[in-house]
């Protein structure tokens, strides 16, 4: 398509055209009522003219009779101007005026009449237009009164002239306005469209231009910039994901394939060949339960576990995982008590909300077992809290265990994300990510902070559950 | 017992038939819901197993069809849709368990034993005995021979749970669904704790355990001596 080609089919230049027809249209309409409308004023003023030189003649005549009214218009004949005056015998010979030539058989009729003529001092010039009444006296006398139309005519030309010119120039100044302005917007709306292009074609990282006027097509840009930069996280997640997967899955895949085969090879006898499916379906379990943990924050992530969210007790979540956690703490010499002492409602997916806060308790177990403390510290211990702040519900698991350091805090919620030193423990390390996506489904957070000494996780949940509008 | 298996994939319904034959049980098979619907109206089975996603007819409207022609045969319900709300569908549509795939055969036999057995099972009882370990469903009291067993109230609901199904294997994940109403897995093996704390309060001190662990599926209460 060539540039003017596409700059026609824009919706901008479409639109231009039928502005200027209908305004055109409108211009031509307008120009032409005026011109009329002073054509007619002009001719009335004429006609009173006319009527007044009738009723000063008429008056002459009635006091001195033909030879009076002669004279009369004799001597007004003479005098310059547009007025025109003729007086004839019942033969056609001129007594006296200043009309030359008329076409036959104009003064036959009395009355009213708009007639060419020639002036008597101009007998050879171009006739000109006027407007006649015609008056017939008794022996065949006839007398003509009328005016010059020169000057209305040339009014009239010069109305519809400039119609014309102002139209001419409606018109270019309009079509050159709409090519300018389409061309503006074919020039963003191009520039949009190569951004986009670039986009598609895989790199998420472009921008549509934003011009900052904050017109219409800016904010368009804004959003979609917007919608993009949803995207390109998603993407960027759904990447990181992946990556995950096939890195914390492929270890336990191969260490199964792994396994599988040296049974095969060098397995003696029934008791070797059941040790090595044991371990195969302990590591398949594994496998599994990273998966659904997987899953699990897929859900929370996506949204969709929104619909079914209840109101509930959020001190009896407290209650209910602390009392599901208690002998296993005590079993590695912990202390794990439960501070909850007041009912606050929450809206919330109940499950999810109780999951996270199993792992974070399962976490703290973990981490905070007290193998290398020192004996004479006080002694170790898991704090599982439920209280309202605000408008926020806070379920929190305290420990004092070694913490986790400040700057990798923000990395172990990551997706997988297990410090080194804690690779040794069992778990699919998605027990803080799987925290954190329940936070966020709810319109919360999930906050770890310095417990002195010690990790404090903390889900702050709206007390309200999330914001319906947030997409 | 009898089952009924409807399973849309062959190696699945064939692994199911032949792990089920091998712990003495007769296992039929339909491999659409149409078929499966048919079954389950004429034969007289003891529990159904129906995957949820089927060729011709789903799960869920096999057992709902089943339940307003009021045939009561306790189905389980399998499925790849392992989410809480899915799992509630599956109940409210009239199943009476469900487990989400995969799963592990010892998982689905003994739930599938259990739901055998619900029917003119221990219910209404109010006190379960085993042996010589008795729980009073009313009282709240537990005695082991002539000692008083002093638990705490979801010690008790667990002990409850297991002596409801003795003789049964229960496992972790239906201790966890039934006893502390949580469809989580909890990492690590919580259960196992709160098991071996029961069994240092009803067996520690006497010659016959009654709690006892079954290897890679749960636990049992069973009196072993007779």
């Amino acid at each position: 398509m060539t540039a003017l080609g596409k700059l026609f089919r824009t919706t901008t230049f479409k639109l231009t055209l039928v502005y200027l027809t209908v305004f055109a249209i409108f211009a031509a309409f307008l120009l032409g009522y005026f011109a009329w409308n002073t054509r007619r004023l002009f001719t009335e003023q004429i006609t009173a003219t006319v009527d007044a030189e009738v009723s000063g003649l008429a008056e002459q005549y009635q006091t001195g009779g033909v030879r009076r009214l002669v004279l009369a218009i004799d001597r007004r004949s003479r005098q310059p101007g547009s007025n025109l005056y003729l007086v004839t015998t019942a033969a056609g010979e001129t007594l006296a005026g200043n009309v030359g030539a008329l076409p036959a058989g104009v003064l036959e009729k009395p009355g009213w009449v708009e007639t060419e003529y020639r002036r008597l001092e101009d007998s050879e010039g171009l006739p000109h237009q006027a407007v006649v009444r015609i008056f017939e006296l008794p022996a065949g006398f006839r007398v003509l009164v009328g005016r010059d139309l020169e000057e209305r005519e040339r009014l009239y030309n010069i109305v519809i002239s400039a119609g014309r010119w102002s139209i001419a120039l409606v018109v270019v100044l309009g079509l050159a306005g709409g090519f300018f302005v389409t061309r503006r917007v074919l020039k963003r709306v191009d520039a949009m469209t190569e951004t986009t292009r670039t986009i598609v074609g895989g790199d998420l990282t472009g921008r549509l231009p934003v011009t900052g006027s904050g017109d219409e097509i800016d904010r368009l840009a804004e959003n979609l910039n917007a919608m993009l930069e949803r995207i390109e996280a998603l993407m960027r997640g759904l990447k990181e994901v992946s990556d995950n997967i096939a890195h914390d899955l492929k270890t336990p895949l191969t260490r199964l394939r792994n396994r599988s085969e040296e049974a095969l090879r060098s397995a003696k006898g029934e008791a070797d060949y059941r040790a090595a499916l044991e371990s195969t379906i302990e590591e398949s379990d594994g496998l599994m339960r990273t998966f659904n943990a997987l899953l699990m924050i897929a859900r929370a992530e996506s949204g969709h576990a929104r619909d079914d969210m209840t109101e509930f007790d959020a001190a009896e979540i407290a209650r209910g995982v602390g009392e599901l956690y208690e002998p296993l703490a005590e079993e590695k010499g912990l202390t794990l008590k439960v501070e909850a002492p007041d009912a606050i409602t929450v809206h919330g997916n109940r499950e999810l909300v109780s999951q996270a806060l199993a792992n974070l308790a399962d976490n703290a177990i973990k981490y905070a077992a007290p193998d290398e403390r020192a004996a004479d510290g006080p002694g170790p211990e898991i704090a599982v809290r439920a209280y309202s702040e605000g408008d926020r519900v806070m379920l929190v698991v305290a420990d004092n265990g070694p913490g986790i350091p400040e700057a990798d805090r923000s990395r172990v919620v990551e997706r997988f994300m297990r410090l080194e030193h804690s690779r040794s423990q069992p778990g699919s390390g998605l027990g803080l990510s799987l925290a954190a996506a329940v936070a966020r489904l709810h319109g919360g957070e999930l906050k770890l902070e310095n417990n002195q000494p010690g990790l404090q996780a903390i889900i702050a949940l709206p007390r309200g559950g999330p914001v319906q509008s947030r997409g | 017992m009898r089952l009924l298996i409807v399973e849309d994939d062959r190696d699945a319904a064939d692994y199911l038939i032949k792990a089920f034959r091998e712990v003495g049980h007769v296992a039929e098979h339909a491999s659409d819901g149409e078929d499966g619907l048919a079954l389950a109206l004429e034969g007289q089975y003891d529990v159904l197993v129906i995957d949820r996603m089927l060729p011709k007819r789903d799960g869920l409207s096999i057992i709902s069809t089943l339940r307003s022609k009021s045939v009561e045969t306790p189905a389980l319900i399998l499925s790849a849709l392992g989410q809480v709300d899915d799992r509630i569908k599956g109940l409210r549509a009239g199943g009476d368990d469900y487990l989400p795939k995969p799963y592990s055969f010892a998982e689905l036999l003994a739930r599938v034993e259990v739901l055998s057995r619900r029917r003119g099972g221990r219910g209404q009882e109010t006190v379960y005995r085993v042996g010589d370990l008795e729980l009073d469903r009313l009282s709240h009291r537990v005695t082991r021979g002539s000692e008083e067993v002093v638990l705490q109230p979801r010690e008790f609901r667990l002990l409850e749970y297991l002596m409801k199904h003795a003789g049964q294997v229960v496992t972790r994940t239906m201790l966890l669904e039934n006893v502390w109403d949580y469809h989580f897995d909890p990492q690590t093996n919580v259960i196992d704790v709160h098991i071996s704390r029961l069994r240092s309060k009803i067996d520690k001190g006497f010659a016959q355990p009654l709690l006892h662990t079954v290897r890679g599926a749960g636990y049992m209460v069973r009196d072993s001596a007779r």
